[in-house]
Formats: structure tokens, sequence, C-alpha cells
């Protein structure tokens, strides 16, 4: 851990954030710290799983290395299937256990970037801790759930993801409120590291209240030849999200990707994006971004930071507008400090091309169903990779909104 | 009354009167071809008909088994049994072909599982028409239409840009479109054609009953589909490219 000045962090407790309308955080209690534990996965509250199972999280475990349920500010399940290589605990545990965690602690993000990021650090808030040994493969997807339970609270976590040299893993998390916490805050820092030769696939699926307001702060470092993947899923309504985690391709031959699909329902205020920082030579990034508006706000970030030689990356950001109303707004950046770097970027914003509708309804479909088949294609066909068991609730999530319109 | 009947239409596309005035008869069981030099209107005559966005109608009437469709929607259209094989059909990302396929025959009454027979089997995962050449856009076209079966089948140069043995596969994929396939006789009916060429190749396949010329959107000429053509094939069309 680099030293950090407690004066600095307790001023930026004010600090309002680079993007995103400022919230006051004494509005909000703070979450609980003792929850009810579940042993077994299986035994949790059917209206909790119901919601787990909307973020893509499954109550039955069966098809994963290991899985973590946070409710507020407290674990209340962990569970670890792999034998070896695999560590999963809470952050808090963690630091006591593992001295060497200390290293990572706060290390990939400043405490002082802004007033959440500084609450989190005051707090000691918890979280995950997930380490994957060098060497080691994971095989099926390590799950997380982080809910929301307490109303008018705010959830601080504090999550930390290693996967070292020559390893790999694929994390699926689901952040989602339970029906009664309709206004509160989540908080999530999350800090990952990546070693040499190694690859970590993160899938993050948001379904909040139409009153929650989401503000995660993350950062991935990167080492030699790794890859990361980053598909951020916003389907159902939010009061607000701001996002921007940031990729930092330190090593040479990293590779990273971010996809965000959101949806932006009426009154949602969504503000999301990617940053990769491309530091090494011959380093690689894809930032995709496809949206759609029924008449909320929606803005769409993406930058590209060229700093050496061979770097190599496009961004493309695309919003489609079914209903007028609200705003959106794309914001592609490149920046670059070398002049061997390759960096393009593409962005739309608009409805959909008559054209396209007219041709579907030739073959027989109305034009609602033209527009259901058009928007899923264009929310799942830009974005490579998603899991499959996503497809069904992006339809569902279209055709609820197709319905409230 | 005739299976589709306009009377005097006038349609702007782009800010600009396309059809200035167009009356024609399509009778039930007729093929008709429509011929005319690039730029005349001929797409723009079947994209209204189908009642694409993209033209207004100002003034005039189209009727379809004797129902006026001037201001009806696309699909209503499609259902009351009319198909179209657009001369450039847009791509639809993310939407494969296979899934337009089975959306088609849902709201049809063709066929599906022949994607083999217009060697289109391996194009069913792939995003209707990115991508595709000129000759698989047609095969891609028809397999659709034949999943649709439609009582009356507009065909925007079915042939223009595919190669020889590609032509073979088209026109007697049309020519099913029409007559049914080989060995059936369609329940005794003849689907209805509207066909726009340039050369007339696709008559080889399909024949044709009579012939319109359109010329800068208006018809100029009205009769016999071969002598139109071999008279066009000696003298041109006898005007400029508008
Ligand atoms: N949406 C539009 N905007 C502007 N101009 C248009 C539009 N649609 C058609 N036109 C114009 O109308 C004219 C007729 O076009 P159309 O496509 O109907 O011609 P065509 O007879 O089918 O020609 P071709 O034989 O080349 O296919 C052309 O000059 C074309 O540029
Ligand atoms: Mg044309």
């Amino acid at each position: 851990m680099t030293r950090i000045d407690e004066n600095e962090v307790k001023k930026a407790l004010d600090k309002p954030a680079a993007y995103g309308e400022d919230i006051d955080l004494n509005e909000y209690v703070e979450g609980d710290r003792e929850v009810e534990q579940i042993e077994n996965i299986t035994d949790t509250p059917e209206d909790l799983k119901k919601r787990m199972i909307n973020v893509g999280v499954e109550a039955d475990d069966d098809g994963k290395e290991g899985t973590i349920l946070f409710i507020d500010n407290a674990m209340s399940h962990c569970s670890n299937k792999a034998q070896e290589g695999l560590i999963i605990m809470n952050t808090q545990k963690a630091l006591e256990m593992y001295p060497w965690a200390r290293d990572y602690y706060w290390s990939a993000i400043d405490p002082t970037k802004d007033k959440y990021t500084a609450k989190t650090y005051q707090e000691d808030s918890d979280g995950y801790f997930i380490y994957v040994k060098a060497g080691y493969h994971i095989k099926t997807p390590v799950q997380t759930c982080m809910m929301l339970a307490k109303n008018r609270s705010v959830q601080n976590l504090h999550n930390i993801i290693i996967v070292d040299d020559n390893a790999s893993l694929d994390m699926v998390t689901g952040c989602t409120t339970v029906h009664h916490a309709n206004q509160a805050l989540h908080v999530g820092v999350s800090e990952m590291f990546i070693g040499n030769n190694s690859s970590l696939s993160f899938t993050m699926v948001h379904s909040w209240s139409d009153q929650t307001a989401v503000r995660p702060r993350t950062n991935v470092l990167m080492g030699k030849n790794s890859n990361y993947v980053n598909n951020y899923v916003v389907l159902d309504p939010v009061g607000t999200i701001q996002s921007f985690p940031n990729a930092y391709l330190n090593g040479e031959g990293a590779r990273c990707s971010f996809n965000t699909m959101c949806i932006a329902h009426e009154n949602s205020n969504i503000d999301t994006g990617g940053c990769a920082v491309l530091n090494a030579p011959n380093t690689g990034a894809e930032i995709v971004s496809r949206n759609i508006s029924y008449g909320g706000k929606m803005i769409a970030r993406g930058k590209l930071v060229g700093n050496a030689p061979g770097a190599k990356a496009h961004l493309e950001c695309k919003s489609i507008i079914l209903k007028d109303g609200g705003v959106t707004h794309a914001i592609p950046e490149l920046e670059a400090s070398c002049s061997d770097v390759e960096m393009t970027h593409e962005a739309a914003v608009g409805k959909i091309a008559q054209e396209q509708i007219d041709y579907l309804m030739t073959r027989g479909l109305s034009q609602d169903e033209a527009v259901s088949m058009i928007v899923r294609g264009f929310l799942v066909g830009g974005i490579r990779g998603l899991p499959t068991n996503l497809q069904s609730e992006i339809d569902a999530a279209i055709e609820k909104a197709n319905e409230g319109n | 009354m005739s299976l589709l009947e306009i009377e005097d239409l006038h349609v702007v596309a782009g800010d600009r009167e396309i059809l200035k005035g167009v009356s024609l008869k399509l009778e039930e069981g007729e093929t008709c071809a429509l011929f005319g030099p690039n730029g005349s209107g001929k797409s723009t005559l079947l994209a209204t008909i189908m009642g694409y966005g993209m033209t207004t109608v100002t003034s005039g009437k189209i009727f379809f088994k004797g129902k006026n469709i001037t201001h009806m929607s696309v699909d209503q259209r499609s259902k009351l049994g009319i198909g179209m094989m657009m001369q450039r059909p847009p791509n639809v990302v993310g939407v494969t072909l296979g899934n337009l396929v089975a959306a088609t025959a849902k709201n049809g009454k063709g066929v599906v599982g022949v994607e083999k027979e217009f060697k289109m089997q391996d194009f069913m995962d792939r995003d209707v028409n990115v991508g595709f050449s000129g000759g698989e856009i047609k095969r891609s076209e028809l397999l659709q239409l034949t999943a649709q079966a439609p009582d009356f089948v507009m065909l925007d140069e079915p042939e223009s840009g595919v190669d020889l043995e590609n032509i073979d596969l088209i026109g007697k994929k049309v020519h099913e479109l029409i007559y049914g396939k080989e060995g059936t006789d369609n329940g005794g009916r003849k689907v209805s054609a509207f066909v726009i060429t340039h050369t007339g190749q696709i008559m080889d396949y399909i024949g044709a009953d009579k012939a319109y010329v359109l010329i800068h959107g208006r018809i100029a000429r009205e009769g016999d589909p071969n002598a139109i053509l071999e008279d066009i094939k000696t003298n041109g069309y006898g005007v400029e490219d508008e």
C-alpha cells in the first residue's frame, strides 16, 4: 500500500466526482455490517433468490467454482468449491489473514479520487476478495451478488480481485436491490490486478430500483500479455448510475475490452463508459457501447489513451433513441502521447433506420416486432462473447420496455 | 376487379416528384414485366406499392384484391399477400438470416428448412445482408419469399449481378415461387408477379404476359413483353437518362 495522507482523504469527502450528478452522502444512513448468514446458498430466501437470478447469479451454484453474497455492507454467504489455487473471502478478513494482501489494498485506486472513494476508505469497507494463485486456471465462473436491502442506506464495498501470473478467472457479478430498498446508494470500489499472461473476464449485471443511486469505482492494473474483458449490462430502470472504469495496460502485449449495454428508461440517468490507458508497447483495447433510450438520460463515454508505440485501439459508442424526452450523449475521446499509435472511434446517435423497419415489415412483422428484433440485434449483435444466459434477460427487458411505451 | 390497380399515382421521394401519374393493372395469375431506363422510377413504384416510408403518395390510389391499400402499413400489405424482393435490401446488424426466415414463416404460409436448395445453409447465422455478395443477396431474398409464400410477388431485378450458374438457380426458384414446386400444381393457382428487368433474362424462366415501360415517372408504353424488349434492344428507350 502506498502512503496515504489521511487529511487529504478527509478533504476528499466533499469532493464531487468528475462525472455525473453530485450525491449528498448525508442523505443516507450507514448500511448494516451485521447480516444474517446463509450457510447453503440454496437456502437463500425466495424473494432474494429471484433478484439474484435477475442479475445472472444462480442460487443453485452447481456450475460455479465459488459464490459470494453480500447484503448491504456485510458478507452473508461465501463458498469455494475449487480445491486449490483459489481464495475467496471478504476483504477485511483477507487483510487480517494475508499480510501480502495489504500490498494491493488501495494500490490501484487513489482514495482521494472523489467523495465515494474517500468514504469507502474511511469506513474500512468490506467487500469480496478473490485471489487466483499463479498457474491456476479456474474453470467455471466465480459468482458474486451484491444486494442492497436497507432503504435510504449507503452500501459501501471494497472489492479486490487478483489473478496472479499465468492464471485465469471468469467472474459473474450481479448487483441488485431488494424491493423495499428503493432509495439507496451503492458505492463499490473495485481494484483488479491481472498478472503476466493471465486473463480476467468480468461480467457485471445491474438491476436496481427506479430511485437507486449507483457509483462504482473500478481500476484494473494489467501485466504483460494479460487480457481483460469487462461486460456491463443495465437493463432495468434505475435512478442514477455513473461509472467509468479504467484499465491500465502496463505490460507489453496486454489487451482489454469494455462492452457496455444499457437501457435508459424514462427518469433513469445513466452515465457509463470505460477508459483504457495503453502504457506499454503493442497493447490493444476495444471499447464498445450499445445503448437504448426510452426517454431517459444516457451519456456514453469512452476514452483511449495511447502512450506507447504499437498501441492499437478502437472505440465505438452507439445509441438508439426510441422515445423522445431524454437526452442521449456520446462522448468519445482519443488521446495520444506517442506517434506510433492507431486509435479510432465511431459514434452514432439516432433512431432506427426506417428502411430496416420497412424491410422486416415486408416479411409480415408488425412495427413493434420489427423494432424489437432490430433493438435486440443492435444490443446483442455488437457485443461479442456475452454470456448466453443474459440473452433471455435482454429479450424480457426489451419486451417490457416496449409494453410501457 | 384486377388483382392490382393503380390509378394516377403521384409519388414524392427525397423532396422530388418521382412518379408523375402512373396508372396500371395487373390481373390475377398474370406475370408482368416492368422496363425502363435507370432512374425512371421503377424501384420507387415497387416501394410505393409496398408502402415504404421513403415514398409519399401525393395523389392517386392503389388497390389490391379490391382493397384500397394506398395508406396501409407495410405489414398489413404483406399479410394481404404482397411479397417483395428488393433491389438493395438494407443490412440489419444483429438479425440473422435464420431468425428473419423463421419470423417470416410465422407470419406467412411458406416453408422453412429449405436453405440448402438456395445454397444458403452457411448463411443462416449471419447478419442479414451484411457482407453478402450480389448473388447471395438475391438468394437470401428468395429464401425469405419462399418462407412467406405471397400471392403477388414483386421482384426488383432478380438477375442483376448474378453469375450464369446462379441465374439458373434463381430462375428456377422464382419459377417455383410462381408456379409451385415441380410435380405440384399449387392447387391450379398461379402466383402473380411484377418483375423489373433490364435484360429480360428472367423471362426465359417465368415468361411474361405483358409489359409496361416506365420513363421519367410515367408509363410510356404497354404491350407484349417480347416485342417491347426486342424494340428496346434495337432502338433503346429513345430518351436520355434522367
Ligand atoms: N429517397 C430518395 N431520395 C432522393 N432521390 C430518390 C430517392 N428515392 C429515389 N430517388 C430518385 O428517384 C429516381 C428514381 O429512382 P428509382 O430507384 O426508382 O429508379 P429505377 O428506375 O429503379 O432505376 P434503376 O434501373 O437504376 O434501378 C432516381 O433519380 C433516384 O435518385
Ligand atoms: Mg431500381
